[in-house]
């Protein structure tokens, strides 16, 4: 997007434009080309979520409206449209309109410094990866006003809960973000994608992507960690007051979001725009993100219809006492071994020149790491589900049989 | 394209995010009805009138949390430049760093201890 914005920029000036109107133009250009892409998306999104979500449940899914239901996103934006938008005369009116314009914003500004090919991405920010945690924590200042704005008991608790989980959450995401930004030495996201020419992360530190899965799902307010719109308790949650387009918005940056953490996380581990061929063609490239991206996507969803919600006192436990410590310890281990092997000249200290002969021994020695540490976490929790399931037999005989059940 | 062009995109991406979803919202006022009433927009409950004030005091557990979180958060910020310079970094800057994060461990088991991370 550089040399498109530049040479754009430089066409501009030699018909006479004024050199600021024209790199203002080239960069307007710039910004509507990147942002169409998850705008565009984010239509095909609904449509895979439902369908996916449907064929978890053992039911077809939308299947009336175009081929497979393809166009039931655009009927029901219509529907959205044409519905009456209701703002309670209790609730304050600027932070309430202004909640869904930012929660949506704040994802699609996720994909300013996306790379989707080596040379086409909006900007390579030499903090690439600080601003994806900055912007992203913006979503969560929008679903928090969109609660306290409503004026409404259901929508306060849900921002209530927003509160304690999503910044809880941000805590591990940001300690098993330090991983592959230690590895590749920048924050840069382009960087990060280059050096995984050897090694993608996921192998180097195995760890640190699942505990990134698992709180960037909770970031998103998926289950088993969805309590902000527990339907059961809160009926909506945060967004109960809002209706038409103001509730879609609200809908639509959910799904964009979890896409794009799929997106972020295949550059993070996966490699990117890494894998056969793609040095051949952008597209291949950008075929190659979009497909990683997608597989890490799918299995989001697959997760979501699978696994129940939890309480809020179980998620704040499993957070605190699991996932802070366990993000901790991870990162000194990888910065560890890896320091050690650098001091003993078995490590490469240039990893974007680094091939996959020179990350050899670093990967099987980091794995072996891994595998331990993931050996003993599995050790842990197995003793944890047994000391759960004896005491909730003493305490609920009546449900011993199935506990017994469970428990083998 | 130099720093300043590269900000220059970001905050134009900033100030162009907003009016995406602003774009369906307007055509939506264009479109939708418009029949408000007293019921319509009365605070949304389970059939019955809405009691006491929603605006109220957080509970302290909530704060303890954003405090925590707060601790955490900035030192954090910090971690970032020794996780970029990493690895050409000497071995006392390595040291250095690991003490912080030691800090910050303690820190945890602190808040630990104190059973500031117990939902009451």
């Amino acid at each position: 997007m550089e040399e498109f914005c530049t040479g754009l920029c430089s066409i501009l000036a030699e018909t006479g434009a004024d050199p600021g109107l024209a790199l203002f133009l080239s960069l307007l250009v710039g910004v509507l080309l990147v942002s169409g892409v998850p705008l565009i998306t984010v239509i095909l999104l609904i449509w895979i979520e439902r369908k996916v979500a449907a064929r978890i449940q053992d039911r077809i899914g939308p299947n009336r409206v175009g081929p497979v239901g393809l166009l039931q996103t655009i009927a029901d934006m219509i529907k959205l449209l044409s519905k009456e938008d209701i703002t309670p005369t209790a609730a304050d009116r600027v932070l309430y309109n202004a909640a869904p314009l930012v929660s949506f914003a704040s994802v699609v500004l996720l994909w300013a410094v996306i790379p989707f090919t080596p040379f086409h991405y909006g900007v390579d920010l030499e903090i690439g990866a600080l601003y994806f945690v900055a912007i992203a924590s913006f979503g969560t200042l929008a679903i928090m006003a969109a609660g306290w704005a409503s004026n409404n008991k259901y929508a306060l608790l849900g921002a209530f809960r927003v509160v304690a989980l999503l910044v809880s959450y941000e805590v591990p995401l940001v300690f098993a973000l330090l991983a592959p930004v230690l590895l590749a030495g920048s924050m840069s996201l382009v960087d990060i994608v280059n050096a995984q020419n050897g090694m993608w992360f996921v192998v180097l530190s195995p760890l640190a992507f699942v505990i990134f899965y698992i709180s960037s799902q909770a970031e998103t307010g998926r289950a088993p960690f969805d309590l902000i719109e527990a339907e059961s308790e809160l009926v909506a949650g945060f967004n109960i007051e809002y209706s038409g387009m103001k509730f879609g918005m609200f809908f639509a940056a959910e799904f964009l979001h979890v896409f794009t953490n799929g997106i972020i996380m295949a550059i993070l581990f996966f490699g990117g725009w890494m894998g056969p061929l793609y040095y051949e063609s952008p597209l291949i490239a950008f075929a190659w993100l979009g497909a990683k991206g997608g597989l890490i996507y799918f299995t989001t969803l697959w997760l979501r219809n699978t696994v129940p919600r939890l309480r809020i006192d179980q998620i704040m436990a499993f957070n605190w006492k699991f996932l802070v410590p366990l993000s901790i310890a991870n990162l000194i281990v990888v910065s560890f071994v890896l320091k050690v092997m650098q001091e003993l000249q078995l490590a490469p200290r240039d990893i974007l020149s680094a091939g996959f002969g020179d990350l050899l021994p670093t990967t099987i020695i980091l794995l072996l790491f891994n595998g331990a540490m993931i050996l003993y976490l599995l050790g842990i929790l197995r003793k944890r589900g047994r000391e759960a399931r004896r005491e909730s037999q003493e305490t609920r005989p009546e449900f011993a049989q199935t506990a017994t059940v469970a428990g083998h | 394209m130099n720093v300043l062009n590269e900000w220059a995109f970001v905050g134009l991406f900033a100030v162009l995010a907003p009016v995406f979803p602003a774009l369906p919202i307007v055509i939506a006022w264009l479109f939708r009805p418009r029949k408000p009433n007293v019921l319509k927009s009365s605070t949304y409950e389970c059939g019955v009138e809405t009691i006491g004030d929603t605006w109220v005091q957080f509970r302290v557990q909530y704060y303890i949390y954003g405090l925590i979180f707060l601790v955490f958060d900035v030192e954090m910020v910090f971690l970032f430049p020794w996780a970029v310079a990493y690895n050409e970094m000497s071995l006392f800057g390595f040291v250095a760093g690991f003490l912080f994060i030691f800090l910050l461990t303690d820190a945890l088991f602190y808040a630990w201890k104190k059973n500031a991370l117990d939902w009451k």
